[in-house]
């Protein structure tokens, strides 16, 4: 019996029951080792989580974005991350002259809320040319040519912020109020993140509402069943693919503003790593899934910020730190390789997998 | 007239495009004639032109071309107002200054929108012209520009020489580039040279009908190879050096051929390949304290590629059911898992961290080292040679065709009883054979490794030259890495710019030439064969979709 069972064992099967093994491996004994150990009190694991479910929340809204437009266009939005960098910039040019003056620390809910408003017109106009000018003329090609023209435009993007805004690095405004924190329980929240991941749930709600409620939601999600059959049903195709690059959009600029306002800084590259890990949060939720993405989104959030201490400080890594992209990188690979649809395991991704 | 707005505002949007992200600031401080025309002019020039061509009818050509220069006015106007560069660092006084040709807003405006006028109308009178005449224009003013641009390598090839050639290039340049008078000779020579062998090629055509496609090839290729072994030595260490890199790029453009457009495998990951032969090699030969080993070069780059071949096994081994956008996703995850290793501390006393290695020896030939870039290009181009024969007898080999099927069809192909998990593992282990060749040549180019030269744009660049050049052609290769790596090499001053140039062209050449600028047969066939297929297709579709 057990002969048999390994007689018709391959030498793939045997890899990658091997890299299962080895990533469960090194998870449990580093989990162990650290908890072991002791080393981090529950203050810095309440920091992690609190770091993990703030980053996670961006995460989450910039993998809608990938997940509705892969569900609706079954092409990856190489350059969805250099949407979100656009919001960024939008936000930096407006948020810049209103800290100067003042009004930032004065009125921060209608500051923010113009500087929100800026990016997610810039990050949506963006969104909405780059589909009309790179992904419409694809809109029946089959293969690698979309996928690539998609790469062009992300580096297109990039370069273009850089020509015109230069390549340095440039500083966020601080204002204290956001650096201030609640005292809960004998631990310290600080106010961004509170703001960070209350706005999103809230506009992330919002969304799921616009999706299942609205008459265009529910043509989008038609569109993304069977664009042909509801091509038939006579819903405008092109509207409905305008409409999922508008939402996607909005979500990357808001997304973009919290990712520099955690970070403090925006520069013309700053779109990638987040928009890659989003991708992957799409995935791990199934893509087309929308309430996945945003699961998917938190819990890579979690496992970026938590991981490198809780897995690789108990196996003696040195500065386990430098590895967070390493582990959410890992993760998007576990998730391409062995659950290509998702956690989540959406029909319409399971079609094509 | 509608359409010929449309296509001059489209244009306009370019044109301002390139004065906001800085570009035709940086064009205009490059002479192509002395004292009457710069790069940046020329290329607004042929953006106007260019409208009025496509706009077809005179009348509307110079429409078109006038609307070209609305967006860029209206720019000029704003710019002239408000200060913009204190947000936009590329509209700065100097651009203004440009535009107007330091006449002022009110002029710069009338000088635009009319010279966009007859540019657009110059371009729409080419269109229409005879063949006699395009066949005089075209080769006469791109002779001009490459004179005028490559002015400085052209005359320190030239300086080389006395008599005859020195007095031309007395005659044709002054010391800061192109005269007057040599351009419009450049011009004469260039137009006459051009109608001479059109009229040799037509009475050749019509003595021979069909003629020897095969042997012409071989010639034409003969000629490339010729001028490749002769030029480095003719014009001195910079070219060598730029040919150089050309010719590792080549090398790796063959390998990624190999896995995207003979085996249809997308991979982003391709840089990972490079740095375990550049790593290998630095590790078996340096002279630093990370060394393993004090082999000879000749000795280190055989292991390097075996090493290479072995990391890209193992690399397929993972991705083998991952298929089409998933996988270049996946291969790009796993290039840079690579790079994050390498430049963590984790790795450091292995791989010497952000700080490298250092201290790699060049190769050397009983006493003669290889220390040049002339004598390490040549070396390349022995390597990429015989890489080239390599790619070009597995191309038409068992396992090439096998490749195409599985590239058309996996599922097909498996039922065929194609070995799918062998052939895709052949493709990554092949492929990342060039690319270690070519890592280990790099190694030694430098002399020392560092992770930060193996980012992802690496594997970006090799992909975005064989689109360019057209997947699965080998002389497509040479093609995509002389224009994509070549070029930008020899025009420094526009070194910021080269990833914008890559970003565009990877959108047009989708979008216009999917099949690349010197496509193999096969995929042109298959290019042409799916649109009449699809022309049927839209035929089909049209007539229920009319009666509503």
């Amino acid at each position: 019996m057990v002969g048999r069972y390994i007689a018709r064992l391959n030498a793939v099967d045997v890899v990658l029951w091997g890299l299962r093994v080895g990533v469960v491996a090194v998870v449990v004994i580093g989990t162990a080792g650290t908890l072991i150990k002791g080393r981090y009190n529950a203050a810095q694991w309440f920091d992690f989580v609190m770091f993990g479910l703030t980053i996670g929340s961006i995460y989450a809204q910039i993998a809608l974005g990938y997940t509705m437009v892969y569900g609706v266009l079954r092409l990856i939005n190489f350059a969805h991350g250099d949407i979100v960098m656009t919001g960024a910039f939008a936000g930096y040019f407006v948020a810049m002259p209103l800290d100067r003056s003042g009004f930032l620390e004065d009125q921060p809910v209608v500051a923010m809320a113009a500087v929100l408003l800026v990016a997610v017109i810039v990050s949506t106009s963006v969104a909405v040319l780059t589909e009309r000018i790179a992904y419409r003329p694809f809109r029946r090609v089959v293969g690698l040519a979309p996928l690539i023209c998609a790469i062009g435009v992300s580096f297109f993007l990039e370069q273009t912020f850089r020509g015109m805004f230069g390549s340095a690095v440039k500083s966020y405004p601080d204002p204290p109020w956001q650096r201030a924190a609640f005292h809960v329980l004998g631990f310290n929240v600080p106010r961004i993140d509170v703001l960070v991941i209350g706005l999103a749930l809230l506009f992330m709600g919002l969304l799921y509402l616009v999706v299942q409620r609205t008459r265009m939601g529910t043509a989008m999600r038609a569109v993304a069943e069977d664009g042909e059959a509801a091509a038939l049903m006579g819903i405008d195709v092109n509207k409905v693919v305008v409409f999922t690059f508008v939402l996607g959009g909005a979500m990357a600029g808001i997304a973009g503003v919290f990712y520099a306002f955690v970070y403090k800084q925006v520069y013309f590259l700053m779109g990638f790593t987040p928009g890659i890990k989003a991708f992957g949060a799409a995935v791990l939720g199934g893509i087309g899934n929308i309430p996945g993405a945003m699961l998917g989104g938190f819990f890579l959030g979690m496992v970026e910020s938590v991981g490198p201490t809780l897995f690789l400080d108990g196996i003696g890594i040195p500065a386990p730190y430098q590895l967070r992209d390493l582990i959410a990188f890992t993760l998007l690979i576990m998730v391409l390789i062995f659950r290509p649809h998702g956690l989540l395991g959406e029909a319409l991704a399971r079609k094509r997998a | 007239m509608r359409r010929a707005a449309l296509i001059g505002l489209g244009f306009g949007a370019g044109a301002v495009h390139l004065a906001a992200v800085g570009v035709l600031l940086a064009m205009h401080q490059r002479w192509i004639i002395v004292d009457a025309l710069t790069l940046g002019q020329a290329a607004l020039l042929l953006l106007a032109g260019g409208a009025g061509a496509m706009a077809q009818r005179q009348v509307f050509g110079a429409v078109a071309g006038a609307i070209t220069a609305v967006p860029l006015a209206a720019l000029l106007a704003v710019m002239s107002l408000v200060p913009l560069n204190s947000v936009f660092i590329a509209l700065s006084h100097d651009l203004l200054d440009m535009l107007t040709l330091g006449l002022g807003p009110a002029a710069g405006v009338a000088i635009l929108i009319g010279g966009g006028a007859i540019a657009g109308l110059g371009g729409a009178l080419l269109r229409n012209s005879s063949p006699l005449v395009r066949r005089a224009v075209f080769p006469g003013t791109i002779s001009i520009a490459v004179a005028g641009v490559f002015q400085e390598l052209i005359q320190l090839m030239l300086q080389q020489y006395e008599g005859p050639v020195g007095d031309f290039r007395d005659f044709v340049y002054t010391w800061e580039g192109l005269s007057l008078q040599g351009a419009i000779t450049i011009f004469v020579l260039a137009a006459l040279f051009s109608e001479v062998l059109g009229f040799v090629w037509r009475m050749r055509a019509e003595r021979n009908v069909g003629g020897d496609h095969r042997r012409e090839r071989m010639i034409r290729a003969g000629i490339a190879l010729a001028i490749l072994i002769v030029l480095p030595a003719v014009a001195g260490s910079y070219v060598g050096q730029v040919l150089m890199l050309v010719g590792l790029y080549i090398l790796m453009g063959m390998g990624l051929n190999l896995e995207v457009g003979l085996a249809g495998l997308l991979d982003l990951g391709f840089v990972a390949f490079f740095a375990v032969g550049a790593y290998s090699t630095a590790l078996l030969t340096a002279g630093s304290a990370h060394a393993l080993a004090d082999l000879p070069f000749w000795m280190a780059m055989p292991i390097s590629v075996l090493l290479a071949v072995v990391v890209g096994v193992l690399f397929g081994l993972p991705v083998l059911g991952v298929r089409g956008d998933y996988l270049a996703v996946a291969t790009m995850g796993l290039g840079e898992i690579v790079r994050v290793i390498v430049q963590s501390d984790f790795a450091a006393p292995l791989l010497g961290g952000a700080q490298g290695i250092l201290e790699i020896p060049k190769p050397r030939i009983g006493n003669f080292v290889l220390g040049s870039p002339v004598s390490l290009f040549y070396l390349t181009l022995v390597a990429s040679a015989v890489a080239a024969f390599v790619a070009w007898r597995l191309e038409n080999s068992r396992l090439g065709r096998a490749w195409e099927a599985l590239r058309d069809d996996e599922d097909v192909a498996q039922a065929l009883g194609i070995n799918l998990i062998r052939a895709k593992l052949l493709a990554y282990g092949l492929g990342a054979a060039f690319a270690g060749l070519a890592g280990s040549i790099f190694a030694t180019m430098l002399t020392s490794v560092y992770p930060s030269s193996f980012q992802l744009l690496i594997s970006i660049n090799v992909l975005a030259l064989i689109i360019v050049g057209g997947m699965g052609s080998l002389p497509g290769v040479v093609l995509g890495s002389i224009v994509l790596i070549g070029l930008p090499e020899l025009l420094r001053e526009f070194g910021e710019y080269r990833y914008l140039f890559y970003g565009a062209v990877l959108i047009v050449m989708m979008r216009l030439r999917p099949e690349g600028l010197w496509p193999s047969d096969v995929r042109q066939r298959e290019l042409h064969a799916a649109d009449e297929t699809l022309a049927l297709d839209a035929g089909a579709d049209a007539v229920p979709a009319q009666p509503r």
